[in-house]
């Protein structure tokens, strides 16, 4: 099923997606998503992300489970942090490999769009102006429409 | 007595992250349970106001408000996820 992981610390890009290649000669194509901590406007001083420990691992294994159907894919990873993390820092690693590009394109499309409108985890924003929960995007359950 | 988790926002607004209720046998679903949380009145009334903006899992397992339940369970109430 791949590696799914919630933790505190940074990832490794590169690191991650050499162990998905793990020497193997079966894999044609690796597509890898890394979302990262935007500050739109310049008043972020942080985010916090907060989970629901044991739901959103379950939910992440359901989701790749769900992407293993749908597509010859290989292997893939997910990782995603929680707590503190600054502008720029990373937040959320996806990596599918497949023996062609289509299926590692679609398939990590697929595993961002379920993801953020499944896995339990909740965004707050503190800025210079205070903290504030952010709110979920109608556009998110909207791109669910094409899968 | 069934587990009840709170998370994000809607955990702020009650001031508790988790408590035990024991569901009476007028408690069955999930709507149930948000009817009962809500006659404790003050922040609770306020927040199971709309559930329009409140999710549900029971067990770990997002499910509808129609949703059986029992005092097995573990149910969790929060604001639409925001992760990624």
């Amino acid at each position: 099923m791949g590696k799914i992981t919630v933790q505190t610390d940074n990832f490794d890009i590169g690191a991650e997606i050499e162990k998905i290649r793990n020497n193997r000669v079966d894999i044609g194509a690796i597509v890898s998503f890394t979302g990262t901590v935007r500050d739109t406007v310049g008043d972020l001083d942080a985010m916090t992300l907060e989970h629901y420990p044991g739901m959103t691992e379950k939910e992440l294994e359901r989701i790749a489970a769900d992407a293993h159907k749908r597509w010859p894919i290989l292997d893939c990873t997910i990782i995603h942090r929680v707590g503190r993390m600054e502008p720029g820092e990373n937040i959320v690693l996806v990596i599918t490999a497949s023996p062609h590009r289509k299926a590692a394109f679609e398939s990590a499309e697929f595993l961002m769009d379920f993801l953020k409108t499944n896995a339990t985890i909740w965004k707050k924003e503190a800025t210079d102006k205070g903290d504030n929960w952010v709110a979920a995007k109608s556009s998110d359950d909207d791109a669910l429409n094409k899968w | 007595m069934a587990d009840i988790l709170y998370f994000g926002a809607l955990k702020e607004q009650l001031g508790t992250a988790e408590e035990t209720v024991d569901l009476t046998s007028d408690i069955k679903t999930v709507q149930d349970l948000t009817v009962f949380l809500k006659k404790r009145g003050g922040a609770f009334e306020h927040a199971f106001e709309s559930s329009i903006f409140i999710r549900a899992a029971v067990n770990q397992t997002h499910a509808k408000f129609d949703a059986p339940i029992t005092n097995n369970d573990e149910i969790a109430f929060f604001p639409p996820v925001t992760g990624g």
